[in-house]
């Protein structure tokens, strides 16, 4: 089903139980800190964790639908696109995330990828 | 000569391979079916209908000894198989061998059972087959007869409702927060909780089974949580697994089901499964409709025709008589994913149509499932219904019509329709109060009471308004909470209390909430209005909270934390200045400092560290000082009769009382207060949200100052002789203000809207309303004055604090 890429790289991070509805948990890589959202109905996303406005960290906000409200001065981020909702321009990098039978799995290539790509610029 | 064709199962799935095989290759198959119940195949979905008394055994026969005698079926009913032999081509079952050219498995699922001390005595029942109903039924021949069911999935629920209509007395227990939660959202489990409680049968969701009671038969279920439930029988319905045994004790490839292949082949090419026991595509499913598709499948490549199955959508309707929903496909929010939800409050109706790439994917309807059949129809054929968006919530009849006009909806009301169902107030009552001067929602309540009680029907209302009197019509300024809802705060509270709603989900669908998962604005503060009215019915939930609240600490700029201790009444020791010290040191904490509140704050401690920091906090003796919580913050004190030479009265004494009583209390914004030992003030009590002068003759009291972004004098509130009398009135006046402000207010802008002598009504004047008062906050803090560093030091909780994984070794590998 996924293509494996020697690009991607999925790796198993906890069990979906292990972040609450509507919350998220803290995944940290050497790319920076990921943060892993898992929704009222049980999506889950991944997404960079430094809000695109004053480096907020989007783990400690609040989830609604699929969009987290960041802890320090309230911009909302889709989930989807990772984008700033509203009057707010900005974005952060989503990464692709997956449950298998419960267990979790992020693409750390993908993540690591982003920073090299970070770095190299 | 016919070959020979063994059947293993005489239930739903193999019914209908039976029918399908005998029109597509008559006469090609002599048919063995073995059944280990002790009758032919039934409809098995029917017996909720026989258990609740609607309907006979009789009348579910799907498959009578005239239709096998007349298809030559041998029926071996009564008799289970109990091994297959693959090489040699026979099954076992007591009375011996029986050879097969083809094999169809066909054993559908077995009820789980929770393993809880106890599930294996008497009257302990599963719901799978008609001697389980005849069980059931049996045991609510007794008067006055207790059930308990656990599980309120659909089997729970369906055996619940039928235990009750037999005169049972029933209560489900449910281990997640709403009902039926495979299926259902939480805005519609809300209403089916409803609608059952309604009917008298006791809902216990978040209930985890401890033990099943009793010495040689059942006699209560007991709870995680201790509470325990009487009961002469438990049906436990928690959920099916694919009968597999024989399968895979004869060497058949199974993963949760039998595996099969498109053409319902397993592992063997002379066996086929079908129905509950089957595993496809990785997929098991619990509803019949999958099962003909897959009996359609298996019975052409049993006639040597190809055939291919390849997945089933499937919808689910609850049949209890009376309650009306439906669900289909996959209700979770999603990437690209949209929702256009529906709700009629006064109808108890709930909709909501899950949509991505302009299709839908998911529906949950209840209360009004008439357009069930269509929705699912759009969704299972994919139907692109960008052109219809603004309308297809109203179903077909509008679909691709203008949108609905609400105002049209209120005009074509005849007058004599009842609007405020609470006073019973119609339509023509109201236009004419508002033709004869009532000009706006105010002048309605108060000439026809409409509106005034619950005050759901307060859109109406206005809606009227604006239809009687047209441009002339201004409507309230009156802020919405947010852009989930057209109610204010106000409103808000009012329904939450009158409704006596207990629970987010409810609170949503009463007051017709435009989404289904609110906002990180409105959840706070309905999370607050809950928590307020109901400290003992309503959960808290940790997810609607602002950070600081969540996690029990200031969040700072860089995402760091501060902690800061309670000093109570600013008064501390060596030991715990010693505490805090060992703290900011192992930790690493860079700043530390006296706060304006008379206690220290620790700054910019790292999440991760903030549990092993509470721990050693507590160890000595230090709890948390809600330093970010709206809730009671500090009571400062001055030093008082203890050493100062103006003090009159225990100052310092009087600010711990206070503070040990209502610490912990959950509150609309924050509160502060003060206590100084002399009209010289030391201790800035005349700013607080509360604050006491201490005075020769006793106590002033004075409430509603501030000293942040609005300057206000506190106003006085009474004078009293006593210590004890003073804590009354604060407290109190407290719990006046937790009750009816809007959440962010903080006391001083919420007296002004109410006024002080409405406050001094209830608080001084009237003695019981104060009691009352002062009971209510005892009885919320007997829920909520705990620590929650406490709590969240321990390993389970503290766990949240860390991060999920660490990779930054495996990546560097
Ligand atoms: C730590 C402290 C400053 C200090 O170093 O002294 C402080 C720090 C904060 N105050 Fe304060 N206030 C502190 C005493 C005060 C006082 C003085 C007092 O309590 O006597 C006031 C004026 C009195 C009052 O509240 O009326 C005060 C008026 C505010 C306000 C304005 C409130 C208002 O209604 O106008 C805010 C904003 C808010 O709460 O919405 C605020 C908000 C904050 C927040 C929580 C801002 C935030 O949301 O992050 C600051 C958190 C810093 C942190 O990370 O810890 N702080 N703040 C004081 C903690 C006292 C304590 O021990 O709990
Ligand atoms: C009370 C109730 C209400 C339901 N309501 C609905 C509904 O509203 N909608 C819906 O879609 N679905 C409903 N279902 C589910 C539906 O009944 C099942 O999906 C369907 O019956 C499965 O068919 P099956 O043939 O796979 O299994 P079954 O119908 O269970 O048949 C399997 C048969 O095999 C027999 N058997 C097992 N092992 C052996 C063996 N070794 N030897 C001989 N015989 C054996 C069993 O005794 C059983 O009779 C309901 C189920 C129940 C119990
Ligand atoms: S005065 Fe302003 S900057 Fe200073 S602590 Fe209070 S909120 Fe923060
Ligand atoms: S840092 Fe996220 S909103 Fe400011």
């Amino acid at each position: 089903m996924d293509q494996v890429t020697p690009l991607n790289r999925w790796v198993e991070i906890g069990r979906l139980e292990d972040i609450p509805k509507r919350g998220a948990r803290v995944v940290k890589t050497d790319a920076g800190c990921v943060a892993v959202f898992r929704t009222f109905e049980d999506a889950v996303y991944a997404l960079e964790d430094r809000c695109p406005h004053k480096n907020g960290p989007l783990s400690d906000g609040i989830v609604h639908g699929d969009a987290v409200t960041c802890p320090l001065h309230n911009w909302v981020i889709s989930f989807e696109t990772g984008q700033a909702q509203g009057a707010d321009e900005g974005s952060v990098r989503t990464f692709p995330v997956k449950v298998e039978n419960g267990a979790l799995f992020l693409d750390t290539g993908r993540v690591l990828r982003s920073a090299s790509v970070l770095s190299a610029a | 000569m016919s070959e020979k064709l063994v059947v293993i199962g005489a239930g739903m799935a193999s019914g209908r391979v039976l029918e399908e095989l005998f029109e597509a290759a008559p006469g090609r198959y002599s048919v063995t079916l073995f059944g280990a119940e002790p009758r032919g195949n039934y409809n098995r979905i029917m017996l909720s209908p026989v258990l609740s008394g609607e309907k006979t055994y009789e009348e579910i026969i799907t498959h009578d000894a005239d239709w096998y005698s007349a298809h030559g079926v041998t029926c071996r009913f009564g008799e289970r198989v109990t091994g297959i032999d693959r090489d040699k081509k026979v099954v076992f079952s007591d009375a011996g061998e029986t050879p097969y050219d083809k094999l169809l498995l066909a054993t559908g699922s077995d009820p789980f059972i929770i393993p809880a001390p106890g599930h294996d005595l008497p009257g302990v029942l599963t719901y799978r087959d008609l001697d389980d109903t005849n069980a059931m039924i049996g045991a609510a021949a007794k008067p006055g007869a207790k059930a308990v069911v656990i599980g309120g999935g659909l089997l729970g629920l369906e055996a619940a409702a039928g235990l009750k209509m037999r005169g049972m007395d029933v209560t489900v227990l449910h281990l997640m927060g709403h009902l039926m939660e495979r299926q259902l959202d939480a805005a519609a489990g809300y209403l089916l909780e409803k609608e059952l409680k309604g009917r008298g049968i006791h809902v216990h969701t978040r209930a985890n089974t401890h033990e099943i009671v009793g010495s040689d038969k059942v006699e209560a279920v007991r709870l995680d949580d201790g509470t325990e439930y009487e009961a002469d029988i438990v049906v436990m319905a928690v959920g099916i697994r694919p009968s597999t045994g024989l399968a895979s004790s004869s060497g058949l490839m199974c993963g949760r089901g039998v595996h099969v292949d498109d053409a319902m082949v397993s592992s063997d090419e002379s066996v086929l499964a079908v129905g509950e026991c089957v595993e496809h595509r990785g997929l098991c499913y619990g509803l019949v409709a999958p099962l003909y598709d897959m009996a359609k499948v298996a019975a052409q490549t049993l006639a040597g025709h190809d055939a291919a199955y390849t997945g089933s959508v499937t919808s689910t309707k609850l049949k209890v008589t009376g309650v009306d929903l439906f669900s289909a496909g996959d209700f979770a929010e999603g990437e690209g994913r949209e929702e256009i939800v529906l709700r009629d409050p006064t109808r108890g109706v709930y909709k909501r149509l899950v949509i991505e790439e302009n299709k839908i994917v998911g529906v949950v309807l209840y209360g009004d499932t008439q357009d069930g059949a269509w929705f699912f129809g759009l969704l299972k054929d994919k139907t692109d219904i960008a052109e219809m968006r603004e309308t297809v919530i109203f179903g077909p009849s509008f679909a691709g019509g203008a949108p609905v006009d609400p105002m049209a909806a209120v005009a074509a009301l005849p007058d004599d329709a009842e609007i405020c169902g609470c006073n019973g107030v119609c339509k023509g009552t109201i236009v004419q109060s508002i033709q004869s001067g009532a000009g706006d929602l105010d002048a309605v309540r108060g000439g026809t009471k409409a509106s005034s009680s619950c005050g759901t029907c307060t859109g109406l209302v206005e809606q009227l308004l604006a239809v009687t009197m047209g441009d002339a019509y201004a409507a309230p300024a009156a802020k919405p909470v947010c852009g989930c809802t057209d109610l204010t705060h106000e409103d808000v509270r009012r329904i939450i209390k009158a409704g006596k709603i207990t629970s987010m989900a409810g609170a949503m669908q009463e007051c017709g909430w435009k989404t289904s998962c609110g906002c990180h604005i409105c959840r706070p503060a309905l999370n607050y209005y809950l928590l307020s009215d109901f400290p003992d019915a309503y959960r808290d939930d940790p997810q609607s909270r602002f950070v600081n609240e969540r996690n029990h600490a200031n969040i700072q700029k860089d995402g760091t934390f501060s902690v800061v201790p309670r000093m109570w009444g600013g008064i501390t020791n060596p030991k715990e200045l010693r505490a805090i010290a060992d703290v900011a040191e192992r930790f690493d904490v860079p700043t530390v400092k006296v706060t304006g509140g008379q206690r220290i704050d620790l700054l910019g401690v790292k999440k991760e560290d903030l549990p092993e920091v509470w721990r050693e906090l507590n160890d000595a003796g230090l709890v948390s000082g809600h330093a970010y919580a709206k809730g009671l913050r500090t009571v400062k004190t001055c030093v008082g009769t203890d050493h100062c030479r103006f003090g009159t009265q225990d100052s310092t004494g009087l600010g711990i009382k206070i503070e040990k009583r209502m610490w912990g209390s959950w509150t609309p914004h924050k509160v502060k207060m003060a206590v100084s030992g002399c009209p010289r003030n030391c201790a800035e009590a005349t700013c607080k949200d509360i604050g006491v002068i201490c005075v020769d003759s006793g106590y002033e009291v004075s409430v509603a100052g501030a000293a942040g972004m609005d300057l206000k004098q506190t106003q006085p509130l009474a004078k009293t002789e006593t210590e004890d009398e003073a804590i009354d009135l604060i407290v109190a006046f407290t719990q006046l203000y937790r009750e009816n402000a809007k959440y962010l207010d903080r006391p001083y802008r919420w007296v002004e809207k109410v006024g002080m002598d409405w406050v001094r009504a209830r608080v001084v004047d009237d003695l019981e309303e104060r009691l009352a008062l002062v009971a209510r906050f005892d009885f919320s803090q007997s829920i909520y004055q705990t620590d929650p560093w406490a709590e969240r030091a321990e390993e389970q909780q503290s766990r949240q604090f860390r991060p999920l994984a660490d990779l930054t070794l495996q990546a560097a590998e």
